[in-house]
């Protein structure tokens, strides 16, 4: 017991510690007249829990707003969530205690004193043990929980952690209470962060919006222009018919001005938004498709396993993930197959490094195999690689189903690709961020692959003119099966790539496949800049169809349509190879 | 040799006899109770996939156009049927009002107006060729104008169906949104769910298939199907002869959609229900799988494939539901690898295999002569070498 309370003391202490550290800091406002100690914390809240009148009770909250300590926030929660408990001495007096230790056979545990912390004695002297179930918790009424509501806010205020405090200040202007003013002009004299001290500006001028004095409401209305605050939008403009209805003709036009300077500001936004969004959506389709730009662009391959591949890809980032994790069980036709896992403590961040070549190399194996067994025999009848390839297709579904199960299975994406960067008021998602980047990065690897290597040289050879490049003693046979392999790699990185950012499971690939057909269609066959071209345009055609239709599946059925109707004006693609040769 | 090759030999009398069998005999047998009526639904609905698999086979195997889009033409017929059965139903529906179910649900309260007509059924009868044929002559003219051929038109028909696809998808779209039609109740005033209706439903789809049959099996005999199978072949020497390819590529892809729409229209009251899923480019797929199964460039052979690779599902899809698509996928990448006939096509590969065995063993026994002719010539000086 004498143990329990000394444990429970050092924690008090050290919360007292931490408390006066942070109203020694200099973002919070009250600093110099909130030196209350723990102790005095403690007898204010035992007083105001024992209190028998509601309006008591918020009377004493209340009188906790002028020292908004995180400890008066924790006793403020507590009491809220019902851990503390009312104890009824047999004379009938309440004693306000929080329970302790733990429970003995009856289910009953030790108490503690709200007002000092010990251990709460009966008559006789001994400790009272209590039944959580049976006693009743210090209950709240609804304006006890506005009072302590009003306490939390002034101490979110002065949260040292500024998305915190952003999020506070930012939420202090919702209602446009006049008296929350004085809290955040305090704070204005002492904060300092660029970002935090913009918001406290919106936020006072939103409230000061409302302000008695009409020379302050026409003040915030230019305030609100200039630093062009988008959560004010609205209220200026209730605030311009209200205007408008009491005949103010200069709050109208200050009001008239704001809205303007606004709108312009999120045009401009969500102009640039909707090309941000399309640059990565184009940078999707342009990862899905140039891995079929080589199979189906250069060598002429109708290849409808190609999201399959990509699915092999993914899979393989799936695996690559619990073996850096807790390893994976897989029972593909009532086999038990189990691969064990390494158990790093860091795989999460480190395991999409290794999934990215690992995926490469699956898919290429795939690939080659499925080069050598069927595709090498349909070379000069492509409409049947078509057919074979989806039957392949099918086969390859309906493997990931037994193998990986139909359900989709867990990707978790490094904690670097979950935040997002606000610029301007535009939000750029670090996974979008990433998705361009990784598309730039496998632009550049094809291109250095094509066009600076040997093996890029004969593939281009070979596939500009098989039998000339097969005279000159080029083993076409293998260049075929090399392209093919390079191609199907392809399509798996784009499977690790997605992953990140989408479901994985077994009809993974059909969702891309007719867009990336498109892709390579549109951009020309043969020309891997046209699919680059192609990538990027369909992807902010249909980005910015969607923002002016607000409707994705509409956008999406006109960018179909403007294909078919693009492809009337040029039959080839954007970019035409030309030959001689008919047909 | 005077016996004719088996190919020939099994073929005419084979077909009419299972023409008269499919028209007269089943449904007269499952008149008497021999065969269950769910029996006969199911060899109706794999009939109308035989009609729509000829409608690929005559564009894909008479016209080297690989349409992966006829699965469209074949949903927006049943489409169209089921505007009419879905006005049938009445007050017969859950929501016991004039409009249909789910517009209800949705919280129409009045008809819209492209609905109206569809009370009556020669106009429904009508549409059910007018609006795949339009939109095939649209899509055709656009595609043929420009020359866009091969695997090109494939993926541009694929486009076509998924974008329909998702279109109909859509409630807005007023058409039943994902779940599409269903609940039928009659038809002509004929009760759909009674036997003698679906057998007469059955009858319709068998006479179908054999006019359909016979209509293109003179179509193709023609000089019109002379000239489809040179635009196979060789396009460009048929374009250079002075004909216009395109227009005659157009005639039949539209002839093909509203042969499909048709297969369509009584597949719906026969499965009683249609939704978009059936719209979907996986379905063109599959049943182009059935054309190359059972034999393409021929019109027996589709049917033959669309019926057996039915048949196989529905038993697979029960005895081996993990297997099922492996086994169509591995059937597929066989079929196309090894037998580019199909079933039908096994006869002739088999008389092909027999005619180059005894070639062979001809060329052998000459051989053998040439051989023994030279020994005993080789005191003269042989002038060949």
């Amino acid at each position: 017991m004498s143990f329990l309370r000394i444990k429970c003391l050092i924690h008090h202490a050290k919360k007292g510690l931490i408390a006066s550290l942070l109203f020694a800091s200099p973002i919070v406002t009250h600093a110099d007249e909130s030196t209350t100690d723990s102790a005095e914390i403690r007898k204010i809240m035992a007083s105001a829990i024992e209190a028998p009148m509601p309006s008591e009770q918020q009377e004493i909250i209340l009188s906790l707003k002028s020292k908004p300590s995180p400890e008066v926030v924790s006793w403020l929660d507590q009491w809220k969530e019902g851990s503390i408990y009312l104890y009824e001495a047999p004379d009938g007096k309440l004693t306000a205690v929080t329970l302790t230790g733990e429970a003995d056979a009856e289910g009953t545990l030790a108490t503690l004193l709200v007002a000092d912390g010990t251990p709460l004695l009966d008559a006789t002297g001994n400790p009272v043990r209590i039944n959580p179930k049976t006693t009743d918790f210090a209950d709240t009424s609804s304006g006890l929980r506005r009072a302590m509501k009003e306490v939390f806010d002034l101490a979110a205020l002065a949260n040292p952690d500024l998305t915190k405090r952003l999020r506070a200040i930012q939420d202090s202007s919702i209602g446009q209470n006049q008296q929350k003013l004085p809290a955040l002009l305090a704070l204005q004299q002492s904060e300092t962060h660029p970002k935090a001290m913009r918001a406290l500006k919106e936020s006072i001028a939103i409230i000061q919006l409302k302000s008695p004095d009409r020379q302050e409401r026409i003040a915030a209305c230019n305030t609100l222009a200039s630093i062009k605050s988008l959560a004010s939008h609205d209220i200026i403009k209730s605030l311009k018919a209200e205007a408008e209805k009491s005949k103010d003709a200069e709050l109208v036009d200050a009001a008239q001005k704001a809205i303007v300077a606004i709108d312009s500001h999120i045009s401009s936004i969500n102009a640039m938004g909707t090309a941000f969004r399309g640059l990565s959506l184009g940078s999707v389709l342009l990862v899905v498709a140039i891995g079929l730009a080589i199979t189906f662009g250069l060598m002429g391959i109708i290849n409808m396993a190609h999201g399959e591949l990509i699915a092999v890809g993914a899979y393989t980032t799936y695996i690559i993930q619990n073996v850096f994790a807790a390893g994976l069980k897989l029972s593909p036709f009532g086999m038990s197959i189990s691969i064990p896992g390494m158990n790093l403590a860091s795989g999460g961040n480190l395991y999409f490094i290794i999934a990215l070549p690992a995926s490469f190399l699956a898919a290429a194996l795939v690939g080659l195999l499925l080069e050598r067994s069927i595709i090498r025999f349909l070379y000069r009848r492509p409409l049947e690689s078509l057919l074979a390839t989806w039957g392949i297709s099918l086969v390859m579904q309906q493997l990931f189903r037994l193998i990986f199960g139909a359900n989709n299975v867990q990707v978790t994406s490094p904690d670097w690709l979950s935040g997002n960067w606000t610029f301007n008021d535009v939000i750029f998602g670090w996974n979008r961020v990433f998705v361009i980047g990784f598309a730039i990065l496998i632009i550049v690897v094809t291109w250095l692959v094509i066009n600076k290597t040997q093996l890029g040289l004969l593939i281009r050879a070979v596939m500009q003119n098989r039998n000339m490049a097969a005279c000159m003693g080029i083993r076409t046979e293998r260049v075929n099966m090399m392209t093919f392999a390079f191609g199907c790699g392809l399509a798996g990185l784009a499977g690790a790539f997605l992953s990140q950012i989408g479901n994985v499971g077994p009809s993974l690939g059909q969702n891309y496949i007719v867009d990336a057909f498109m892709t390579v269609v549109v951009g020309g066959v043969g020309n891997i800049l046209g699919t680059v071209i192609s990538a990027l345009g369909i992807g902010i055609a249909d980005q910015t169809l969607q923002q002016y239709l607000g409707n994705p599946v509409i956008g999406k059925i006109l960018v179909l349509g403007a294909i078919i109707l693009f492809l009337q004006w040029r039959p080839a693609g954007l970019f035409v190879t030309r030959s001689r040769s008919l047909d | 040799m005077t016996t004719s090759p088996i190919s020939s030999r099994i073929n005419v009398s084979l077909l009419i006899a299972t023409a008269i069998f499919l028209v007269i005999i089943m449904p007269a047998l499952n008149a008497f109770g021999v065969i269950e009526n769910f029996t006969l639904n199911l060899w109706g609905k794999y009939l109308c996939y035989g009609i729509l698999a000829i409608s690929i086979d005559l564009l894909w195997g008479y016209t080297g156009l690989l349409c992966l889009g006829q699965a469209l033409f074949f949903t927006l017929g049943g489409y169209m049927m089921g505007m009419h059965l879905m006005l049938m139903i009445g007050k017969l529906g859950q929501y016991k009002s004039d409009l249909p179910d789910f517009m209800v649900f949705l919280g129409h309260t009045k008809l819209p107006a492209f609905w109206e007509p569809f009370y009556s059924f020669p106009f429904a009868a009508i549409m059910v060729i007018l609006v795949p044929g339009v939109i095939a002559f649209i899509f055709g003219y656009l595609a043929f104008r420009s020359r866009i051929k091969g695997v090109y038109f494939s993926i541009l028909t694929q486009a076509l169906t998924y974008g329909a696809a998702l279109l109909f998808f859509r409630n807005d779209m007023l058409m039943g949104g994902n779940n599409g039609f269903t609940d039928f109740r009659s038809m002509l005033g004929a009760n759909l769910r009674d036997p003698s209706t679906q057998r007469i439903l059955y009858i319709a789809t068998a006479l179908l298939l054999v006019g359909v049959i016979a209509g293109c099996k003179w179509l193709t005999a023609s000089r019109f199907g002379l000239i489809q199978r040179a635009i196979r072949d060789s396009e460009n020497r048929v374009l250079f002869s002075g004909y216009a390819t395109a227009s005659f590529k157009l005639f039949i892809f539209v002839i093909s959609a509203m042969i499909a729409a048709v297969a369509g229209a009584l597949y719906v009251p026969q499965v009683g229900i249609i939704n978009p899923s059936e719209m979907t480019p996986d379905k063109s797929l599959e049943a182009v799988v059935w054309v190359a199964l059972g034999g393409r460039g021929t019109l027996v052979g589709p049917v033959v494939g669309a019926v057996s690779v039915n048949a196989l599902k529905s038993w697979a899809t029960r005895a081996y539901p993990d297997l099922w698509l492996i086994i169509l996928g591995g059937a597929f990448v066989l079929v196309v690898m090894f037998m580019p006939k199909g079933i039908v096509g096994i006869p002739s590969q088999i008389d092909g295999i027999i005619t180059r065995i005894r070639r062979k063993s001809a060329a052998k026994d000459e051989a053998k002569g040439a051989e023994e002719l030279k020994k005993n010539a080789s005191t003269t000086p042989n002038i060949d070498s």
